[in-house]
């Protein structure tokens, strides 16, 4: 190697040794302080909530600079254990599983509650991307339908508990692998295709009736205004008399005066919308698509075909929570538990996210080392 | 593993590529999926931004009626005869309050609240949403509003609430004339929408129901004001955002002179009857009341069952205004309309003169007609008979002038029909004529009801309201004023000038149109009556001498004495109460002064115990003049004419008493 390479590494060395990448964390930060604003309006003015949501962030940041560290070849090794021991942590919910709003998703350790959905949103990708990455690709057929089952297992483990908003992402983020990792099309899409045959069964014999109530609901939300069509509505009445400008900061009167439910944590898009209007969401959604380029990117310039497609399904997976939690704030999907990623209120699914985070920074800064 | 890691060395180009292609494949989908979640906000925020802006402000505004203020009502002097009391109620926002059952049983004892409102209270906690207000006790006397607002601070969440309720301070005094409001019932309610004024009453609890109350309703009741607030998805008031305010109904001053109507109480002393005082230069009514009378203020605050029963069993019922319902033969008061028809129909003169000896007695009919003085009054004249209220000099009129002659003329002096005054409770009285009895009781009219119609009798009927009235066009020599109680009206008129209320008022007379007059051939007719009841009241020895003795201005008048009284004409005879109902009615009319007048007076008592209109009406009217000339010295032109005050001329203030 030449000196003057050595020299430029060296440049780079102190944000590469402590495995920051910095776009992705301007981008990370940006979305976070948005968020403290949102929460401030949105929870009722109170400094209590901005506190309490900064706690989480910062625990969050912590996970994510902790995470970084890691080198990413190291989860191929547990990627088997990890796997195994998450399917079995997910049976073990089912059967003794603490029994919160109507689901049950919370193991009880004793100490703390635990929620193995949220590992799962890691372990899936990793076990798939470790897999698929062992053989050449594009992936063979065989391979391709092995991970499809390995993807369905804890998805339907999940989708049982119920919990269809987390299954949703971890198929999805399973799937991403599958398809960065270069199966055919047209084996994806008869895939989706057994899926969507699939769907009556989920219909008949998984969904609860409150998630059947919300795919009705959603498919025509006046029919039940002050029901469960009611969150719908209101959410939609508050982006819609947002207009292009927003009512203001603080503004908004769907959310301050309470017609909004969950106006902090789901809903907290409509909040958004209602105050800071069209203009408003542009910027937000610049921001989300820099992070989703920023991790594409490192998906790109990554070494090897493992880091390759996790990055790749953890960025898309991200940009999923955006849609779907997006889509179902403004009507265009059912309303399924997800939050607005790094802006709504909320601690798991948070950390989960930043932890994935500090996966795709080390991936970014481990690189070389490994080139 | 060296075999698998070589292969993945030799394809690392390739795989590459394919990943990048499939990178690339994605971010365009993530894009494609950015673009359809920005065009599904595009379109709530930009295009649908009306439709959402509608719905959103129709969440958080709500439009709360506030009720005006009803006009007030005053007499003739600026008394207050209606006015807005406020209520005072207490009541307790649950949220606002920790303990709510050891604070509740402590203001209850400071206040000395029943413990069944104070059980009424908790129960009603459960159902009621914690941010509204639950009444504790609704009418608070002034001394428990006093004590409460000394330990209020004591009791957060508790507070004083007024409300503005009509009251009467006369009560019973003017209950017939002005009325009262009540609660809005189903019934006024239909009536309201029919007149497609519902909504102006959206925060009003009470309509008029009687008297002035009802008939001026829409001017007493304003227009509703609103209060445009924002609330939250409780429903809770966040805070205001507009205010209109309501415009106060107008106040309404009336011609009544609440002294002479205190005057006209006290002179019936408890006897069933009514007092109607009217200026007949101008149609106002001064005084006007009929006793037995009641509390309208009951009314208001909803009167009780055992009150309501009380007042409607009662034999001499109060609920009847005697003086615009109930019907009384006029007896011998119109003696002086029948002789101006008389004169007018050139069946007598001045001079005329006819014998009565006692008795009446139609040709070929056996039964005699008696005068009330057994013995006749000798030879009378048109002066005499009424002085002396002569009924054979009347039988006789009445029998050259014939029913139809007499109604024609009656008619023209308001008999049989609805004065114009307003309010709603009058009745019609009867007037009787050959077509009236054909369509009433399809039977020929008779002479010997001629007769008695000549003297006031048989089917007419008459309210004292037309009584006054009839006279009043009498003293106006033909000219007719509506009698009227309203006098003006004042509106308020408040403007919000640099968020300052500005107050105007604007006070219109109300005029009243005046009908047509009535003209006769020969105007000295009017006189030669009108000097004929002067006489009766300022000549010794005539019906009405008695009575004005001694008062210090020109009074004329005439009685009247009507037997078999019953204001219920309707009404079957009943044998149980024959022995009151069969007593006289006692009637009096009379104006002053006799050259000017300024007030007609019309008395009527039912079933008075002994004696007639002189003894028992006559002093009525005396009362109420002398209270209203009260110093006022008036004589007459011709001092022999008026032999109480002989020796001055014109008008004079007595200066020592």
């Amino acid at each position: 190697m030449r000196t003057s390479g050595q020299d430029h590494q060296k440049q780079r060395t102190i944000l590469q040794r402590i495995h920051i990448d910095i776009p992705l964390l301007i981008g990370i930060l940006s979305l976070m302080i948005l968020g403290l604003f949102v929460v401030y309006s949105a929870g009722g003015q109170e400094f209590g909530i901005v506190i309490r949501q900064s706690i989480r962030l910062g625990i969050a940041l912590v996970v994510m600079f902790a995470v970084a560290q890691i080198p990413p070849m190291a989860y191929q090794k547990w990627a088997v254990a990890m796997f195994i021991v998450g399917l079995l942590m997910l049976i073990c919910v089912l059967l003794f599983g603490h029994v919160g709003k109507g689901a049950q998703r919370w193991l009880d350790l004793g100490f703390m509650k635990f929620q193995p959905s949220e590992v799962m949103k890691l372990v899936v990708p990793i076990t798939i991307a470790w897999f698929l990455s062992q053989y050449d690709l594009p992936a063979k057929i065989s391979h391709i339908v092995i991970a499809f089952i390995l993807v369905l297992l804890p998805t339907l483990l999940i989708a049982k508990q119920p919990d269809l908003g987390t299954s949703l992402l971890i198929a999805s983020s399973g799937i991403f692998v599958i398809f960065l990792a270069g199966a055919s099309l047209r084996l994806i899409g008869v895939c989706v295709g057994l899926a969507s045959a699939f769907a009556p069964i989920l219909w008949f014999f998984l969904m609860q009736d409150y998630q059947k109530q919300r795919v009705l609901t959603f498919l025509n939300p006046e029919q039940d205004p002050l029901g469960s069509g009611y969150h719908i509505i209101q959410s939609k009445i508050a982006i819609g008399s947002g207009g292009i400008h927003g009512k203001g900061w603080l503004q908004g009167t769907q959310s301050q005066l309470e017609f909004l439910p969950e106006r902090h944590t789901d809903f907290i898009f409509a909040v958004f919308s209602e105050e800071f209007g069209l203009i408003g969401v542009s910027i937000l959604f610049a921001v989300y698509l820099a992070i989703v380029i920023r991790g594409l990117y490192i998906a790109i310039n990554a070494q090897q075909a493992f880091t390759k497609l996790l990055a790749g399904s953890l960025t898309l997976t991200f940009f999923v929570y955006v849609f779907v939690n997006i889509g179902m704030v403004s009507g265009l999907l059912p309303v399924v538990g997800v939050p607005l990623p790094l802006v709504s209120y909320g601690g798991t699914s948070m950390v989960t996210l930043m932890a994935g985070f500090g996966m795709i920074m080390a991936i970014s800064t481990n690189k070389r080392v490994h080139a | 593993m060296s075999a698998r890691k070589r292969i993945s060395i030799k394809n690392h180009t390739a795989e590459a590529n394919l990943f990048a292609r499939r990178v690339l494949i994605a971010f365009i989908g993530v894009v494609i999926m950015l673009l359809i979640l920005f065009n599904n906000i595009y379109n709530l925020e930009v295009e649908s931004y009306d439709k959402y802006k509608t719905k959103s402000n129709s969440n958080r505004i709500k439009v709360l009626p506030v009720a005006p203020n009803r006009g007030l009502i005053y007499d003739r002097n600026g008394v207050l005869l209606a006015e807005n009391k406020p209520i005072y109620s207490l009541e307790v926002i649950p949220e606002d309050v920790k303990d709510i059952k050891e604070q509740l049983s402590a203001v209850s004892d400071l206040l000395d609240i029943s413990e069944e409102k104070q059980e009424k209270v908790l129960k009603s906690l459960r159902s009621k949403r914690r941010f509204k207000p639950i009444e504790i006790h609704s009418r608070l006397s002034d001394q428990q509003v006093a004590i409460f607002s000394v330990h209020q601070h004591k009791f957060p969440g508790f507070f004083i609430d007024a409300r503005l309720k009509r009251y009467y301070p006369f009560a019973d005094l003017t209950t017939h004339s002005v009325g009262y409001v009540a609660r809005i019932n189903q019934r006024d309610n239909i009536k309201l929408e029919d007149k497609g004024i519902a909504d102006n009453y959206k925060a009003t609890r009470n309509i008029g129901k009687l008297g002035l109350e009802k008939y001026y309703e829409e001017m007493l009741h304003g227009s509703i004001g609103h209060q445009e607030v924002e609330i939250n998805n409780q429903g809770r008031i966040i805070r205001t955002l507009n205010f209109t305010p309501p415009i106060p109904g107008k106040d309404l001053t009336l011609s009544l002179d609440i002294e002479l109507q205190m005057i006209a109480k006290r002179a019936l002393s408890g006897n069933r009857g009514s007092v109607v005082v009217m200026d007949p230069r101008t149609g106002e009514i001064l005084a006007m009341y009929s006793n037995p009378s009641y509390d309208g203020n009951l009314f208001v605050h909803g009167i009780s069952t055992k009150n309501y029963n009380k007042l409607r069993n009662s034999k001499d019922l109060p609920f009847i205004n005697r003086s615009t319902q109930g019907l009384f033969p006029p007896a011998s008061t119109i003696k002086p309309l029948i002789a101006l028809t008389g004169l007018e129909e050139k069946m007598i003169t001045p001079e005329f003169e006819i014998y009565d000896p006692g008795f009446y007695q139609l040709k070929g009919v056996d039964t005699k007609r008696r005068d009330w003085k057994k013995w006749g009054h000798g030879m009378v004249n048109l002066t005499k008979s009424l002085e002396q209220s002569c009924n054979i000099y009347y039988y006789d009129l009445a029998f050259k002038l014939g029913i139809t002659r007499i109604s024609t003329m009656m008619e023209k002096f308001g008999f049989g029909e609805y004065s114009g005054i307003d309010i709603h409770e009058e009745r019609s009285g009867t007037m009787p004529s050959v077509e009236w009895k054909r369509a009433r009781y399809n039977q020929q009219w008779y002479t010997g009801e001629t007769l008695s119609v000549g003297i006031g009798q048989s089917y007419w009927t008459v309210t004292p309201i037309q009584l006054v009235n009839s006279i009043s066009i009498l003293v106006n020599k033909g000219e007719i004023r509506i009698p009227h109680l309203l006098k003006s009206t004042t509106e308020t008129i408040n403007t919000i000038v640099n968020n300052k209320v500005e107050t105007e008022t604007m006070t219109t007379d109300i005029v009243y149109e005046d009908k047509p007059p009535i003209v006769i051939s020969e105007p000295k007719n009017w006189d030669y009556v009108l000097d004929g009841l002067h006489n009766t009241v300022q000549k010794r020895g005539a019906t009405g001498y008695n009575a004005f003795k001694g008062s210090t201005y020109d009074a004329a008048g005439k009685t009247g004495s009507a037997q078999v009284a019953n204001i219920k004409q309707d009404e079957k005879y009943d044998a149980a109460t024959t022995s009151e109902n069969q007593r006289d009615n006692a009637m009096f009319i009379a104006f002053a002064p006799y050259e000017a007048p300024e007030i007609v007076v019309a008395v009527a008592i039912e079933n008075v115990a002994k004696g007639g209109g002189a003894s028992n009406a006559a002093p009525v009217a005396r009362q109420i003049m002398d209270q209203y000339f009260g110093d006022r010295v008036i004589v007459s032109k011709d001092s022999s004419r008026h032999p109480h005050h002989k020796n001055v001329y014109g008008e004079k203030h007595l200066s020592v008493h």
